[in-house]
């Protein structure tokens, strides 16, 4: 007997098709992992569950969910089994809470709404349900607000509010993306757990194939609209049909092809470098605040290599990086860049700065959006004595863009005109110009879809080869940074917990945070990754 | 893009009211129907008729070619002052946002602050006490209000640029505060401060309008829409006309200013409109 | 929230003393010799010698501003040059219609606004949507002092509902000086109606945008209910900043509203003591409205406190 039924569903808004044909179904105590990228469409599959849909949507098939037809029913009816017989867990915890409400009124809402009970009973039974979701009553007492919680904690919070009434089916669309891994790993085990205990079922919407590897009993993989592939988890990992599953799973687990030509000469060298912040709360006059950002970190790049650099937010990385960039300076240590000092007497030093360049997160952001391509790869120019003019310059452009896998004629357009894949080859390109001798890359990939990361990694790692590039590649999932380092640090509460070569600190962790965070990482089945 | 301009709802009927009222402040620098300064007490309270369109006042005066030459006083004047309040308030706005937190961000908030609790009218009612009640005075007091509006508007939109990637990158490429201030700051925020520029446009030609009524604003000969209503009020009841056609004139500047703005938002910033399930 | 208040405080302090540094530069040190300049060019020397010593003037600047300061706050106002009596009861008599008329239009404006905005916003892209906006549109285009002129024109002279200005003083009657200003507050009322209408309006739609609009509907509640229990509470916060802002526009307008009125209060006093040249009261009612419009805007920062518990607490 299944919970939930998609039969055929087409979904087209304002007459622009965006599904076509999908079905899936979950039955109770089972687990159904919903993998696709980018504009696949599965966000839009579980809103349509829910009929929560913007205007000018139409429908057309079939959702039957605990017996009835969610597309036929009326308004009331809908809100009836929102929250009731379906609960939905959604992406961004930091906004998914009304601020200016508690955490218990919010979670007893949800009990209030649907059944007639005394607020001091709703109260109760809310606090059963963030018990239920980790977040005991001792520790986080009804009265918080949602600003005085994490990211992890704020949803857990929206969660207990899905379960309150201990729904037949949970929805859970990318619950677990904008997370730290560590607490990704006890999010997942809670929702693992939840549905064991309720008997409850899950439709688990994500875009990454590892998370969803260890947790579904069925997998659907979703491409533009479409559903390609469908079936049971553990057949399908080992035998995927149809073209674009297998190109996914190869991308997930993909590891471009290096020489690696570390040398043992250092290039950068980080001796005992601190970092403080001096806050103020409430403004200039108020209580000084001193934070430790970076506590008396050394280490050294070494020439030709590639070096990782793993934490997860709030580690200081982040500081430490702007630090190396010449961008802020430090409260003591040194940064030597081939043995020149970055900083001079609080200035940065041009001569060093110009060998250095850095990629960052954000495809969309990194560029300002009123200036052409060729200004925008020529902006590293300004650190220049004499930067080229005229044909040199052109030259400069076209050479820079042609080694990204972009063409001279990309120069003349405008940034918006690119896809988020081609916009971080852009962004190469622009740290390149210069022909620095160490590219910083600042979750360069993380933004990216699995299949333009693979091949933005395989462009890096030629680049590489190439140019005798050194890398400082920063993130915080451990499989890319495995696939792409010779060595990794492992940094916590702005110290370097870890360090040593790449294969060596991940298959054998040594410090227990290291542990930790290696055991968090979603990994895909080892037998998976070598049967392709 | 021209399309847009001819069907938007807003954009066409604002500049066709704004264009109609700034030809006729042009045309009254060279030709105005009759002469302002000169009575004609024969003349005087005469309703809209063929000789006088929108008739005369207790003075003989054309009350059309008094407005003519209204509309070059209001526009003037809001004009001047929009202009001061964004060439003083921009560049402070973009200073503050560039050293957030720092000396220079509270001292020019708190001054923002300060004259934010002095309304243009206490402004002018300040200058003109005393120094005496003219146009340059409703222009400077109308002006210097309008500096922390442009200032706290330009501080906002570029404090949430500050943070975004490729203005790290600018700085990464070895550019400084000011540099990229102007580079990457200011091209971003213009399209927001052209619209701010053309309601505040519109809040001067009303508040031009509220000195002059109360006679803190341009003097005779000058002539301004405010002093007409002033000079209307007692024969209200006897020449409805002499009141009537000055509001209107002021009405339908401010509204077509202000359709005017809300259609270059939708053009120069669409993701400004609201779309909204 | 002491923190917070406290803090509120010493900002409303130290700009109440920056206005007043203002205030007294302004007229009392940029004219020169304010006697000079009270009593004209044919002044004689003797008489200009008296009023110097009257007015304090030998003293140097910072002198004569503690000794203006601290008489503000002591409650002396200093005595009107024209008319010989304390300012500080000239002001007294005129406040006691400049301020019901304030916070009359402010009411009015605030009960029209509000739910119209509710409504244009719940209904958005509606005829009914349409319509508010058209309204408001018009409403922030008119001066208000017109529309006061076209009020008394219709209302009172046409039709004789009311009375075409005047005020016959409180002693006749709450009632009855409630009805003088009636027409004053809703002529001041329409624009800032219009304006808090739309911002309203606008403020409720981004909101109804918010991810915990969507978190609240997928627990079940219904489009009315995510409405009133999410949405408009935290719509308010930009609303108030606006209210804040309006409130000195608002006694600009009251002050121009009088003259249409005929009203006794503080706008005809100000007049009147620029054409006398009265730096004195000129200073005095600068000052108390300066007062105002920064007392108003420490009540709104407090409001948001009590709004927004974000404010409240030290993370």
């Amino acid at each position: 007997m299944s919970l939930l039924k998609i039969e055929s569903l087409s979904l087209a808004i304002h007459g622009l098709k965006i599904l076509d044909d999908v079905s899936m179904e979950v039955a109770p105590g089972r687990i159904l992992g919903v993998i696709g990228e980018s504009g696949s469409g599965k966000s839009i599959t579980a809103f349509s569950v829910l009929q929560l849909l913007p205007g000018g949507a139409e429908c057309t098939g079939r959702i039957t969910l605990c017996g009835k037809d969610m597309l036929s029913l009326k308004e009331a009816e809908l809100c009836a089994m929102r929250g009731r017989e379906v609960g939905m867990v959604f992406q961004e915890p930091m906004t998914a809470l009304n601020p200016l409400k508690t955490i218990g009124d919010q979670v007893a809402e949800t009990i209030l709404i649907h059944e007639r009970v005394s607020k001091a009973e709703a109260m109760m039974r809310a606090a059963e349900a963030l018990r239920r979701a980790e977040l005991p009553v001792e520790k986080f007492p009804l009265s918080r607000y949602p600003h005085e919680l994490s990211g992890g904690q704020r949803q857990r919070v929206v969660i207990a509010m899905a379960i309150a009434l201990k729904p037949k089916l949970l929805i859970a669309d990318e619950p677990t993306t904008a997370l730290d891994v560590t607490t990704q790993a006890q999010i997942l085990n809670l929702l693992r757990r939840l549905v064991e205990e309720d008997e409850m079922g899950l439709m688990l919407i994500s875009h990454d194939l590892a998370v969803v590897a260890d947790l579904a009993d069925d997998l659907v993989i979703m491409k533009t609209g479409e559903v390609v592939e469908y079936g049971p988890a553990k057949k399908l990992f080992r035998n995927f049909q149809h073209p674009y599953s297998k190109a996914l799973l190869a991308a997930s687990g993909h590891v471009p092809a290096r020489e690696a030509q570390a040398r043992d000469v250092p290039l950068l060298q980080v001796r005992e470098v601190v970092r403080d912040y001096t806050g103020h709360s409430h403004g200039w006059w108020g209580k000084t605040t001193l934070t430790r950002a970076v506590d008396k970190v050394s280490f050294e790049i070494r020439r030709g290599e590639s070096l990782g650099l793993v934490g997860e937010s709030g580690c200081g990385k982040s500081t430490l990086t702007r630090a190396i960039l010449g961008l802020e300076d430090v409260q003591s240590g040194e940064i030597l860049f081939d043995g020149l000092p970055v900083f001079t007497h609080h200035h940065a030093n041009v001569a060093v700065r110009r060998r250095m360049q850095v990629v960052f997160q954000d495809p969309y952001g990194s560029f300002n959006p009123r200036w052409k391509v060729d200004r925008l790869i020529t902006e590293p120019f300004h650190l220049m004595d004499k930067p080229p003019t005229g044909a040199a310059r052109a030259a400069a452009i076209a050479e820079a863009l042609e080694s990204v896998g972009l063409t001279a004629g990309d120069a003349d357009k405008y940034i918006h005109e690119f896809s988020g894949g081609q916009r971080q080859r852009i962004a190469i390109a622009r740290a390149l110009i210069i022909k620095p001798d160490l590219i910083i890359l600042d979750e360069a990939v993380s933004a990216l879809d699995v299949s333009v990361r693979a091949q933005v990694l395989d462009l890096l790692a030629n680049l590489s080869d190439r140019f005798g590039l050194t890398y400082l590649f920063i993130s915080h999932d451990l499989s890319v940074v495995r696939s792409i380092t010779d060595r990794v640090l492992v940094m916590k509460s702005g110290r370097i917990v870890e360090e040593g070569p790449t294969a060596d600190v991940f298959d054998n962790p040594q410090h227990s945070y290291t542990q930790q965070l290696v055991a968090a990482a979603p990994v895909l089945p080892a037998d998976v990754v070598t049967a392709h | 893009m021209m399309g847009a301009f001819l069907h938007s709802r807003t954009l066409l009927p604002g500049a066709v009211l704004t264009l109609v009222f700034t030809f006729a402040a042009l045309i009254s620098l060279v030709w105005v129907p009759y002469d302002i300064t000169v009575l004609d007490i024969a003349n005087r309270m005469k309703s809209p008729n063929w000789t006088h369109p929108f008739g005369t006042d207790q003075f003989g005066r054309d009350i059309l070619s008094m407005i003519m030459e209204g509309a070059r006083t209001s526009i003037a004047v809001a004009l001047v002052a929009v202009g001061i309040g964004m060439i003083i308030g921009v560049p402070l706005g973009l200073a503050a946002a560039a050293r957030k937190g720092g000396l220079l961000d509270e001292v020019i908030m708190r001054a923002n602050d300060l004259v934010f609790a002095f309304p243009s009218l206490l402004i002018a009612v300040m200058i003109t006490a005393v120094f005496g009640a003219s146009a340059l005075n409703a222009i400077i007091a109308i002006g210097i209000f309008n500096i922390p509006v442009f200032a706290r508007l330009t501080r906002g939109a570029a404090l949430s640029l500050w943070n975004r990637e490729y203005i790290l990158a600018a700085r990464v490429a070895g550019k400084g505060p000011a540099r990229i201030s102007l580079e990457h700051i200011l091209p971003n925020v213009a399209n927001l401060l052209i619209v701010q520029g053309t309601i505040q446009f519109s809040l001067g030609i009303l508040a031009e309008a509220g000195l002059s009524y109360v006679g803190l604003g341009a003097q005779p000969p000058i002539a301004s829409w405010g002093r007409m209503l002033a000079d209307s009020q007692t024969m209200i009841s006897l020449a409805p006309h002499l009141a009537l056609f000055p509001g209107l004139a002021i009405l339908l500047t401010v509204l077509g200013l202000n359709l005017l703005g809300d259609g270059l938002r939708d053009i120069l910033d669409p993701r400004l409109r609201r779309a909204r399930t | 929230m002491l923190q917070y208040f406290l803090k509120r405080l010493l900002s409303l302090g130290l700009s109440l003393v920056a206005a007043s540094v203002v205030i007294f530069l302004a007229l009392e040190v940029v004219p020169g010799d304010p006697a000079a300049y009270m009593l004209g060019l044919n002044a004689q020397e003797d008489t200009l010698a008296a009023l110097r010593e009257e007015l304090g003037l030998g003293g140097s600047i910072a002198e004569r501003y503690f000794s203006w300061a601290g008489g503000l706050l002591t409650g002396d106002f200093g005595t009107s040059y024209t008319y010989r009596t304390p300012v500080a009861g000239m002001i007294a008599d005129r406040l006691w219609v400049s301020l019901p008329l304030a916070l009359y239009a402010l009411t009015v404006s605030t009960l029209i606004a509000f739910p119209a905005g509710i409504w244009a916003a719940s209904r958005r892209g509606s005829g009914a949507d349409a319509s508010v906006m058209g309204v408001t549109q018009l409403g922030i285009a008119i001066p208000n002092f017109w529309f006061a002129m076209l009020m008394v024109l219709v209302l009172a002279i046409q039709l004789r509902w009311f009375s075409a200005g005047g005020f016959p003083g409180w002693e006749a009657g709450f009632l009855a000086g409630m009805k003088a200003l009636t027409l004053p507050a809703i002529a001041l009322a329409l624009p800032q109606a219009s304006i808090l209408t739309r911002v309203m309006r606008s403020s409720l739609l981004d909101t109804l945008g918010e991810d915990f609009i969507r978190t609240a509907r997928a627990k079940g509640l219904t489009r009315s209910q995510a409405l009133w229990r999410h949405a408009v509470r935290n719509a308010l916060i930009p609303v108030l900043t606006i209210l804040g802002l309006q409130f000195s526009f608002l006694l600009a307008g009251a002050i121009i509203i009088e003259n249409v009125f005929f009203l006794p209060g503080l706008g005809r006093l100000v007049f009147q003591s620029i054409s006398a040249r009265d730096l004195i009261v000129v200073e005095s009612v600068v000052m108390l409205l300066v007062f105002a419009v920064i007392m108003v805007n420490f009540a709104v920062d407090m409001a948001y406190a009590w709004v927004d518990p974000r404010l409240r607490r030290r993370r």
